[in-house]
């Protein structure tokens, strides 16, 4: 057996124990794991918090609702406590004084679950609104761990994180089914799909949202990579971007599932991988994922609107016409306020936009489209997702906008449930999409 | 021993012992949690630059999150400035200063400090009456928040009382008039020494390092600041 089958053996070892352990609860386990995941920088961030509950204001769970439970920082409470008592400076002194916090218990881990879940999506508008400069959402995620591993996550995220690890997809979508989707997709395009192609200098990888809602996406891929001359290919395996891992924040689970798309890279020997419209995708594959596998990967990461960017600047993408309507742009969380990619995608969007609006607190500060962080998943939430989109939907109505255009394929279907909900009329449109629609026609189809 | 003997002396000197190591306690204590090295392909390997950034650009808050705010921010400013201008810019503090640490500096008009304990004082009520009638801030309230009110509170109406009284003038290095306001307001100032390592209060060091450290981690990634 080679050494990768045996790491990936490992992992996929420690990724079925964590979600075994939603069959058990233990708040033990939660504490543990919590105090293990409080290292200098987090040591430093909870250990400054001022209570000043300026976060609140940040989070649109709480704007919606004025649940003060919601306060970001409040979320994070049992995981402070697990630190106090157990590991922060004075924590020995403080328990034989009697001074040190009482112990977290099941109950409130079990009531918590609701904060640190369906309350959150990770989004960050809390880190950046923290005059202490504390990573809220960071921190969140690192709760997560402890929340996961000891069973205290909500139960749809253990089936869909047990489906992924099964099926490689967390809605079960397996190779027949993207190869029937791309083979359908070169039948509209006329484009061949490249499939495990060695050498290749790209590999695509998709999430399974564009897979099953949004296929247009794969041929409108073909079309651009065709008129760039981009060399690329899809794998057979290891194609899911999406990691639930991640979410649920288990970082074995994130691991097992990770190591497929870096093993799919190796295997092919390219030189980037595309992380695809997926916000939390970008953030598993590109920041979190050589932390997960303990070492740096030997090929690049570059998010799809970084790449389409620089092609378009190169001149290797030529578009003609622009469409008239009013379009407005939502910026995917872990993509712009987490991922840096700002502008990239704006200059995309404005080559083929002519009435480009900004939504107020565009960019850094937007608001998440509510389903971000795994929220999306957890079916418990469903009524405080809707509730939490009427920031956005505000955001919508000020602008005047016609259209959302996004970069993530999970904000695009919870943009369209929500809008659904709120029996509104707004289309949403995937930029990959919407940039192949305006491409200059191919001079010379005859050479396809 | 008369009581501010007591407060000049062994109360000063251990109050500032216990602020000193307790402070350094706490900072060690966690340097020595570690952190492991990022492997990913930073965007910025610019790391101080990146932490000077993470501290200044906190000072304001961005533009998105300055309405519907809490009263405390603008409450902050106002006492967090106030102590600022009374602790380092009055004579006399100037001048005990002076005597601990050999290092002076020019005082603020004398005026300019009495105005700036009327900020001070409703700062720090303002914030205060928000912490009592705020749900979001009772939620989140505890005796560390209650109490460094009122260790932070105490010296400035102790000061107050012995306005006028400690240093008059023109005998600036002489004997006090009434020793007991000053003794009171030294022993209240202790306290508050005493308990800065140990509660929210060493936000004031701490404060530098959390934005710091994030500031260098969402750089890398290019993340908004």
């Amino acid at each position: 057996m080679s050494t990768t089958a045996t790491t990936s053996n490992a992992l996929e070892k420690r990724a079925r124990a964590v979600l075994a352990s939603a069959a058990a609860p233990d708040a033990r386990m939660a504490v543990r794991e919590f105090v293990d995941q409080v290292n200098r920088d987090a040591a430093f961030q909870l250990e400054t918090c001022v209570r000043c509950g300026q976060c609140a204001d940040a989070c649109h769970f709480y704007l919606v609702t004025r649940d003060s439970r919601y306060t970001p920082v409040y979320k994070l409470r049992p995981m402070l406590r697990a630190y106090q008592r157990e590991r922060a400076p004075f924590a020995a002194v403080k328990r034989r004084l009697g001074l040190a916090p009482p112990e977290v218990t099941a109950a409130e881990l079990s009531e918590w679950s609701e904060l640190l879940y369906d309350a959150c999506n990770l989004c960050g508008r809390c880190t950046l609104a923290c005059p202490m400069g504390i990573d809220i959402a960071g921190l969140v995620r690192r709760a997560r761990e402890g929340m996961s591993a000891a069973g205290f996550a909500p139960a749809d995220l253990y089936k869909v994180a047990e489906r992924a690890l099964d099926s490689g997809s967390p809605v079960g979508i397996g190779w027949p089914t993207l190869k029937r989707q791309i083979e359908e997709q070169e039948k509209e395009t006329g484009l061949k799909v490249p499939v495990d192609v060695e050498g290749a200098d790209y590999l695509v990888i998709l999430s399974s949202i564009e897979i099953a809602s949004f296929p247009e996406t794969i041929g409108a891929l073909a079309r651009i990579f065709k008129q760039a001359k981009v060399s690329w290919t899809v794998p057979s395996a290891g194609f899911e971007a999406t990691n639930i891992g991640v979410q649920i924040g288990s970082r074995d689970v994130a691991a097992a599932l990770l190591s497929r798309v870096v093993e799919a890279a190796e295997r092919l020997k390219v030189k980037y991988v595309i992380s695809p419209e997926c916000g939390h995708a970008y953030s598993a594959l590109r920041w979190e994922g050589p932390n997960l596998l303990g070492r740096p990967y030997p090929f690049k990461v570059v998010q799809i609107m970084e790449l389409l960017d620089q092609l378009v600047r190169e001149g290797r993408l030529r578009t003609r016409g622009k469409d008239t309507r009013r379009f407005a742009f939502h910026d995917p969380c872990q993509l712009v306020r987490r991922g840096g990619i700002t502008e990239a995608p704006r200059r995309v969007m404005g080559g083929v936009s002519e009435r480009m609006v900004e939504l107020p607190s565009p960019g850094e500060a937007n608001f998440c489209c509510g389903g971000g962080g795994g929220v999306s998943a957890i079916r418990r939430a469903e009524k405080l997702r809707f509730a939490a989109f009427a920031c956005k939907k505000q955001q919508v109505e000020t602008a005047g906008a016609e259209a959302l255009v996004t970069a993530c394929a999970n904000c695009r279907n919870v943009l369209e449930e929500a809008i659904d909900n709120y029996h509104m009329t707004l289309p949403v449109l995937g930029l990959t999409e919407l940039l192949a629609q305006y491409l200059e026609p191919d001079p010379a189809p005859a050479l396809r | 021993m008369e009581l501010l003997e007591f407060a000049r002396g062994p109360a000063l000197w251990f109050s500032l012992f216990v602020l000193v190591t307790g402070s350094a306690w706490r900072v060690i204590a966690i340097f020595r949690l570690g952190t492991k090295t990022d492997l990913s392909e930073p965007r910025s390997t610019r790391r101080f630059a990146a932490a000077l950034r993470g501290i200044f650009a906190r000072m304001i808050p961005r533009k998105e999150f300055r309405q519907g705010g809490k009263l405390g921010v603008f409450g902050g400013y106002f006492y967090h400035l106030g102590l600022a201008a009374i602790v380092f810019g009055y004579l006399p503090h100037i001048l005990f200063i002076e005597r601990l640490t050999g290092v002076a500096w020019p005082p603020l008009p004398e005026a300019l400090v009495y105005l700036a304990v009327g900020p001070t004082f409703i700062g720090l009520l303002m914030v205060l009456l928000e912490r009592l009638t705020d749900p979001v801030l009772r939620l989140l309230s505890g005796f560390d928040d209650y109490f460094s009110w009122f260790v932070v509170f105490l010296p400035l109406l102790t000061g107050m009382a012995a306005l006028g009284s400690a240093y008059p003038q023109p005998t600036l290095s002489g004997a006090p008039l009434y020793p007991l306001p000053l003794a009171i307001h030294l022993l209240s100032v202790e306290l508050l020494f005493l308990w800065l390592p140990f509660g929210k209060l060493a936000h004031a060091f701490l404060v530098f390092i959390s934005r710091g450290v994030t500031g260098v981690a969402l750089a890398r990634k290019g993340a908004a600041l």
